[in-house]
């Protein structure tokens, strides 16, 4: 049964649909695909007991005629969703044995639509990352080998890793300033972040507030869409949430792009990109050519100022989000000679030093004397980034650009060197700071065998031209190499 | 806007060894807003609930959740911003408070910083001691409460009550414009009053659902403005006179003993009248105020703020004024009588269609003393407005003299019912039957013939009779009666 793995989440849905097979039996064939790939380290948490009766109470659903938009598929969690009665980590230790008495929107949103969750996957701390070394529960491996082991990228590098290896349908993850795209891109998987707002943050352990957008990370640009429809709605519980319907997106995803304008941003060629990313890039430019669009060069000028203002803006909010976990009401505490000292104990003690490091840095930039300097600055740059794409988009209708600077690195190479790691962000920032929905498609191999991906990014709440976008360069660039299985 | 300008009246000037001072006051009013929800969250916000069990998820900071703005809270914050005649700012926004307290389980309190909902306003105080004085209203701006620290319940360790973690909190902020304890107390008590008759704010300052921080310095009279220090959270009228006081001469001494006044925030202990560091300057807290990323900025439309004027009660100082021209009253008793919103409607309802003094009288003498006598608040008073209105309608009807009112008003008081239901049941009609009374003056004047000699040369001597018809009547006798044919026999 082991080729029930291999499906896209869309033809596993068919499969079950025409009764090729069960939810039962292809949930079963995941678990034990989770459990072969232990060593790669993508969960934190396994919900396989769960995962079977979720599984066997979809079947008798789908008897009585109820199928969702998911109905029996075996997906993953980031850890970063809060689920009912399950351990949810934020990969912190922060968190203890913290088990939620509620369930994130999104992820209610999917079990309402019949998924199985087979587990939570790993992540960053806090989703404070570029690598998945961050997390207390251990690094996640990649999938994808070269001599040595490399990292899955991050934030959401469990969700990647766990879809490369075929171990999950499809999985959920979030965005912050690149934590979906950048690992998808290092995993030859597809990401997408969508507009900020389609997707409600309620229920997932905050990192930047005005940033932070969940999306999933799957086999296919399909399989994306179909996952997005059912995590995405409005939420009254989100004040951030915008109250508009769903597009198109599944239906979006073959549709032509002919006449379409596709912008190049000039100023997304930096020093130093390895020859390989443009050659790429180049190589996408024409293929978006054969497929009918049209090529417009564009300048988004700010785009330099992207990623520090995003290395201001997000550890700002991070330490003032991050400042509910002082072992008081839930997970881990160190008790002290008194309060203070029980705080300085507890948070030493479950916090990373990544998430210490932006804790610090977040509250440098928000102090009195620094705030001007720093964070109103880093927010006016925002809003030059914002006017950047307002500006193109006079021309454009979507841009292509490489979604990473390189390819997967191997693991220890950057994790002691931040501004290296927080350079993996550069082309996958500016949607976040502007709030654009942005999608990473698997485009090709390096000459070392390893994915590299090209991002759309398209306006905002214009998902269904991003979806497009995406489906003719996937159908150009015909993806369809595999990690060996070496893990089994 | 701040009247620096205004120095105070010689008699608010306190003595010092090397001469007078004069103290510049300002206040900062925490009123917790009348709502059964919290600012940003679903909770209850009932008082004296059990601990901790008035708390949403999203009230004890649990990860991943996100507030929500309560809209009726908005509204309050406008309708009491209207109240002051303040500027109502239709764009403002959240901004977040960062620090760690126990209490505090977002580690951050919600509150409005660089732009609150309310700017500039005024209000007229009517301090007990002077002439009316206009206080300028700097800024209004709704934030979330704290939860509770209960220290006392142990030795070695604190509790924690969130039920009021995240209730929401107007902070009023007036201009440094008063100039004297009496002022400052005043003004706390004028704003109660308006925010009770608005319905925004109960007021009770024994919950502590209204509650100052007081900014006092010292200054030569019209000098230099001295260096200010706040004493937090005082909870009553008189505390913040004593406190006042108290803060002032502490002040006044440290300066003529050649020190100075270092910026600080104090605690007043009212056992011990006195007041006590809790900070200084250097020690106060970075808040590193950002805006709230979690919530959008507040964007109200002219119209929903109309909407909110349209509808606004009329206010202590209009009602007032209204008082002494309707009813014809003196401007004091209509002060009294408009103090808050309970006791207006009744003077009101009392006094619609009939004399306004005896209303007044009537309200403010019985009334207030049967009550203050019996320790009952007038919201629950025996006695209605109505019933007490059909009290006086007896009087003005000659249906019962004054003196058997107060009877029939302690009756009321005892056992409510109307003032016909008790005349009727008593037997305690007035006698107009002029025959029977006839027939009194006549018994009267038969048994004191000496009397009715003396009388006829002096007619101030009616009065013996007139007492004595009344006092056989049992106080019925319809005292004009008695008096009229008391003459008609005696030939006066």
């Amino acid at each position: 049964m082991s080729d029930l793995t291999n499906l896209t989440l869309e033809s596993a849905l068919t499969g079950m649909a025409s009764g090729d097979f069960s939810s039962e039996e292809i949930t079963r064939a995941h678990i034990d695909a989770c459990m072969e790939a232990a060593d790669l380290n993508a969960f934190i948490t396994t919900t396989f007991e769960q995962a079977m009766d979720m599984a066997k109470a979809s079947d008798a659903r789908r008897a009585k005629g109820e199928v969702g938009k998911l109905e029996g598929a075996p997906l993953g969690v980031k850890d970063l969703f809060c689920t009912e009665g399950v351990k949810t980590t934020a990969a912190s230790q922060i968190l203890g044995d913290f088990k939620p008495p509620y369930e994130s929107t999104v992820s209610a949103n999917m079990k309402a639509d019949g998924m199985v969750m087979l587990g939570k996957l790993n992540l960053d701390e806090f989703a404070m990352g570029s690598s998945n070394e961050t997390s207390s529960y251990g690094n996640v491996v990649n999938p994808w080998k070269n001599g040595e082991e490399l990292v899955p990228g991050g934030s959401s590098g469990g969700s990647a890793a766990a879809v490369a290896a075929d171990i999950c349908l499809g999985a959920t993850a979030t965005d912050t300033g690149g934590s979906i795209r950048q690992p998808a891109s290092f995993t030859g998987t597809v990401g997408i972040k969508p507009t900020y707002g389609r997707c409600s943050r309620w229920g997932i352990v905050a990192f930047a507030s005005s940033l932070d957008q969940a999306g999933p990370i799957a086999k296919t640009v399909k399989d994306s869409a179909i996952l997005l429809d059912s995590m995405a709605g409005y939420d009254p519980k989100d004040s951030t949430s915008l109250n508009v319907d769903n597009g198109d997106w599944v239906n979006s995803c073959g549709k032509s792009i002919k006449g379409l304008r596709i912008g190049i941003p000039k100023e997304y060629t930096v020093d130093g990109m390895p020859t390989e990313i443009q050659s790429l890039w180049d190589q996408g430019i024409e293929w978006m050519k054969d497929a009918g669009a049209e090529i417009v060069p564009v300048s988004l000028p700010h785009t330099k100022y992207a990623l520090p203002a995003y290395y201001i803006v997000a550890p700002a909010e991070a330490s003032s989000n991050l400042a509910r976990y002082d072992g008081m009401r839930y997970g881990a505490r160190v008790d002290g000679e008194n309060l203070n000292d029980t705080y300085e104990r507890t948070r030493a003690a479950g916090f990373g030093p990544e998430v210490q490091r932006r804790i610090m840095i977040g509250t440098y930039v928000l102090s009195a004397g620094y705030y001007d300097a720093y964070y109103l600055r880093a927010q006016k740059v925002r809003t030059r980034i914002s006017e950047d794409f307002k500006n193109a988009w006079e021309n454009c209708d979507a841009l292509l650009t490489p979604t990473c600077p390189s390819a997967p690195f191997a693991i220890g190479r950057k994790l002691n060197d931040p501004i290296t790691m927080y350079l993996n962000d550069i082309f996958t920032v500016t949607a976040n700071l502007a709030g654009l929905p942005g999608i990473s498609v698997p485009a090709a191999l390096d000459q070392d065998g390893l994915p590299l991906g090209l991002q759309i990014i398209g306006k905002a709440l214009d998902e269904d031209t991003v979806f497009a976008a995406a489906g003719a360069l996937e159908k150009a660039a015909n993806f369809t190499a595999k990690p060996k299985k070496w893990w089994v | 806007m701040f009247t620096a300008e205004r120095v105070a009246d010689e008699k608010d000037w306190m003595k010092g060894e090397t001469g007078d001072w004069e103290l510049i006051i300002g206040l900062e009013v925490h009123a917790q807003v009348s709502s059964n929800a919290k600012l940003f969250s679903g909770a209850a916000t009932e008082y004296g609930a059990e601990p901790n069990t008035q708390v949403s998820l999203v009230d004890a900071g649990m990860p991943g959740m996100l507030p929500v703005i309560n809209e009726f809270c908005v509204e309050q914050a406008v309708r009491t911003g209207l109240g002051l005649n303040a500027q109502i700012n239709l764009f403002s926004r959240f901004d977040r408070k960062n620090y760690f307290y126990v209490d505090l389980p977002q580690g951050y309190q919600i509150s409005q910083f660089e732009h609150p909902i309310v700017g500039e306003g005024e209000i007229e105080i009517h301090p007990e001691d002077g002439d009316a004085v206009k206080v300028g209203i700097e800024r209004l701006h709704l934030e979330q409460d704290a939860g509770k620290s209960v220290h006392d319940l142990s030795d070695d360790e604190t509790y924690v009550d969130l039920n009021r973690s995240g209730v929401a909190l107007m902070e009023i902020v007036s201009k440094p414009d008063m100039r004297s304890p009496e002022e400052a107390s005043a003004y706390v008590d004028k704003l109660r009053g308006i925010v009770r008759a608005l319905g925004t704010c109960d007021g009770d300052m024994e919950k502590g659902n209204l509650r100052a921080d007081v900014n006092v310095s010292v200054r030569r009279p019209g000098g230099e403005l001295g260096t200010r220090c706040e004493i937090k959270n005082v909870n009553s009228l008189r505390f913040i006179r004593q406190a006042i006081n108290h803060e002032a001469r502490r002040q006044i001494e440290i300066i003529e003993a050649g020190g100075t006044i270092d910026q600080e925030t104090r605690l007043y202990d009212s056992v011990k009248n006195e007041t006590r560091s809790m900070r200084s300057k250097e020690d106060a807290h970075d808040y590193r105020y950002f805006p709230d990323p979690d919530l959008l900025p507040l964007q109200l439309e002219q119209s929903f703020v109309d909407n909110i004027k349209a509808t606004l009660p009329e206010l202590p100082d209009a009602r007032k004024a209204r008082f002494v021209e309707e009813f014809g009253i003196p401007a004091y008793d209509a002060g009294v009588l408009t103090a808050d919103k309970v006791t207006g409607d009744y003077y009101e309802t009392t006094a619609k269609g009939r004399d306004g003094k005896i209303a007044a009288n009537w309200v403010m003498g019985e009334l207030f003393g049967a009550l203050n006598k019996a320790g009952i608040d007038l919201a629950d008073s025996p006695v209605s407005a109505e019933n007490l209105g059909g009290l006086l309608d007896r009087i003005a009807d000659n249906t019962i003299s004054g003196k058997i009112a107060k009877t029939v008003f302690e009756k009321m008081f005892e056992g409510g019912g109307s003032a016909d239901e008790i005349i009727e049941r008593e037997g305690l009609k007035q006698v107009t039957d002029t025959g029977a009374i006839e027939a009194m003056v006549q018994e009267a004047l038969d048994a004191n013939p000496a009397q009715v000699e003396k009388a006829k040369q002096n007619p101030k001597l009616l009065g013996f009779f007139v007492g004595q018809v009344m006092k056989a009547s049992g106080g019925k006798a319809n005292p004009q009666a008695v008096n009229q044919i008391l003459r008609a026999k005696l030939g006066l």
